[in-house]
């Protein structure tokens, strides 16, 4: 488990340690056991879209944070993967009648191969050269699914309608399964980044992140962190990806691929604070619900009013609490894993 | 393709290429200078077109003899966005570069729902321009008038920038706090107003590029993003910081552009700038003349 832990720690701060990670699990279990309640509470088919949304960004954002937050590596360029998700479901779905559930999973293995691939071309930019090279990849990805007919071109792919069923992920009255998918998912990830956070990989990542020369120096392969943080952010956006293609039942190159998607994935973990647990869980609740709702009020003549607001927020946010809003949270950070 | 139609694409690339650099420029200046990112350089090209656009309504004045006047007030725009927003970005002591593209990002947001609540999502054009859609002929190439004005305007551009840096006591504060933020503080220069002017002057090459556009080009919310990822782009192969490398990549910008616009469908126009950036960037992952 933590050997980088023994090295250094005395029996007393391991014991500690471990006692901060089980915390962190009842923690969870607490907050996510909240969320599940929350259509109890609610049965506004609109507000449980929003919470299906919010949920659906916090766990990609948590995917992004994974390569973000933790190695460092700023990517503006995660719609690709999303859309790669959610083309590929679609695609095998609609056109090989392919469930949705194995479509996922295909596409997470696709976006995966891209990350690595990408991965081994850019990871020698450093800073904004490999943000922009990320925008630019993501860009031609975009434009090459736009002139691709076998993916349905601009028009984009239209799911057909069929009964309300788990196996195809088609729930046309209810959203409710959205609710809990979305929030399966969000565990997922979550649990993922848990284990990390006291992993070689983990603690390979954050020195990536915080020295990279000084790491390679040490002995960690700078590069081969880089590679597999990329790789399993990529999967879980597109697992992301292709669970709002069956959210919303129809795609096309925009929906998926732009640019403002790459932002709304970064945007929360930033928000929240990166490389942290619950950053970009936090940070989702509040930015999606605010963006959605303002949206609903003040966005639906295309006043703009909405993106004020939202850029506002950012803005503020960005400068105000450089570290995140969850360092806010009333408690001592120390320790590897904090 | 006969040699005259060759001429004709490198001859539209080159003018084009040229209004990209003079867009790109002070992005690249202000990276220079500071290294930083400025990701609302797109929403100062559109404030800039409007600016013309409403200007024109107002005066009833050709673009063409506002466009000292553009320039100015783009400074003022440029100055305040640094002391109003990028001042503070500075200061993080975490996750600094973030901080930079997310804070200039809400910055780009706000502009662009600001202009639509106020301007409304419509595309607008002017149409009472001297130049507008006017074309010159040479030896049976084509060129539009307001290209070739944009051209003429971004070479005049360049070769001030050019005089200001290196001939002014300005360029040489410039240069000096570019190497070593702390030592100018010695001798007395104000840091804030140097980055500040900086910013300024990045801001006025950008309003001019706006005010060439917008004698042959659509004005709406959303037409810096269209020309900002084109900007980056061209910053970054020419090498982020580099002037000379701003100017020399726009123009090779400009004529991938106009020969992939022919090879390939019109709508993949933007394949090949891209294409050759990343192979540029893989090979030298400093652009073409960057320092790293």
């Amino acid at each position: 488990m933590s050997d980088a832990m023994a090295l250094t720690a005395t029996p007393a701060e391991q014991a500690a340690f471990a006692a901060r990670r089980i915390r962190q699990l009842v923690a969870a279990a607490i907050v996510f056991a909240a969320i599940a309640a929350i259509p109890l509470a609610l049965s506004d088919v609109y507000l449980l879209n929003v919470l299906v949304l919010t949920l659906m960004y916090a766990a990609v954002s948590q995917g992004w944070n994974i390569l973000g937050g933790y190695c460092g590596q700023i990517s503006l360029g995660h719609a690709l993967y999303f859309g790669v998700g959610a083309y590929a479901t679609s695609v095998l779905f609609v056109n090989y009648g392919v469930t949705p559930w194995a479509g996922m999973l295909v596409g997470g293995a696709m976006s995966a191969i891209i990350a690595l691939m990408l991965g081994y071309l850019c990871f020698r930019l450093k800073g904004h050269y490999f943000s922009i090279a990320t925008i630019v990849i993501a860009e031609i990805g975009l434009l090459l699914v736009h002139n691709w007919d076998f993916v349905g071109g601009a028009l984009g792919i239209q799911w057909p309608f069929g009964p309300d069923s788990w196996a195809t992920l088609q729930f046309a009255r209810n959203k409710l399964p959205y609710v809990y998918f979305a929030l399966g998912l969000l565990i997922a990830t979550w649990l993922v980044t848990w284990m990390i956070e006291d992993s070689r990989w983990g603690y390979w990542w954050r020195a990536v992140k915080d020295n990279p020369e000084a790491a390679e120096s040490l002995g960690v392969e700078v590069f081969r962190s880089k590679m597999a943080a990329a790789a399993l952010s990529a999967f879980f956006t597109a697992i992301g990806g292709a669970f709002y293609a069956a959210f919303v039942s129809y795609i096309d190159p925009e929906s998926v691929m732009s640019f403002r998607f790459s932002l709304l994935f970064a945007l929360p973990a930033v928000l929240g604070g990166i490389g942290t647990l619950w950053g970009a869980v936090a940070g989702a609740f509040i930015l999606i619900p605010l963006t959605e709702i303002t949206r609903s009020y003040l966005g639906g003549s295309g006043s703009g009013l909405d993106l004020v607001i939202y850029g506002a927020l950012v803005m503020v946010v960005a400068l105000a609490r450089p570290e995140g809003l969850t360092s806010l949270a009333p408690r001592a950070r120390k320790g590897a894993a904090s | 393709m006969t040699t005259q139609a060759l001429l004709q694409v490198l001859a539209s690339g080159l003018l084009m290429g040229l209004i990209y650099a003079l867009i790109a420029v002070g992005l690249s200046l202000i990276f220079g200078l500071m290294d930083v990112v400025n990701f609302a350089h797109g929403e100062f090209l559109m404030i800039a077109m409007y600016a013309a656009f409403g200007l024109v309504l107002l005066t009833a004045l050709d673009p063409i003899v506002l466009a000292p006047l553009v320039a100015a007030l783009m400074f003022c725009v440029g100055g305040l966005a640094y002391l109003g927003v990028v001042r503070f970005a500075m200061r993080a002591k975490a996750n600094a570069g973030m901080v930079q593209i997310f804070a200039t990002f809400g910055l780009a947001i706000l502009i662009q729902g600001a202009a639509q609540y106020l301007f409304t999502p419509d595309y607008r054009n002017i149409q009472t321009s001297w130049l507008g859609g006017k074309t010159f002929e040479v030896g049976g190439v084509f060129l539009p008038l307001p290209q070739i004005f944009g051209g003429f305007v971004s070479i005049v551009a360049f070769a001030g920038l050019y005089l200001l840096m290196t001939r002014t006591d300005f360029g040489k504060a410039l240069e000096a706090t570019r190497e070593d933020q702390g030592a100018v503080a010695l001798v007395g220069i104000d840091r804030n107003k140097v980055f500040a002017i900086g910013w300024g002057l990045g801001a006025a090459l950008v309003g001019l590029a706006g005010v060439v556009l917008s004698i042959f080009y659509y004005i709406h919310p959303q037409v810096g993003s269209a020309f900002a990822l084109i900007a980056y782009v061209t910053v970054a192969l020419g090498g982020f910081g580099s002037v000379f490398g701003a100017l020399a990549a726009g123009m090779i910008v400009g004529v991938v552009e106009a020969i992939t616009a022919i090879v390939l469908p019109p709508a993949l126009k933007s394949i090949g700038v891209y294409a050759l950036y990343l192979g540029v960037v893989f090979i030298r992952p400093s652009g073409l003349f960057g320092r790293l």
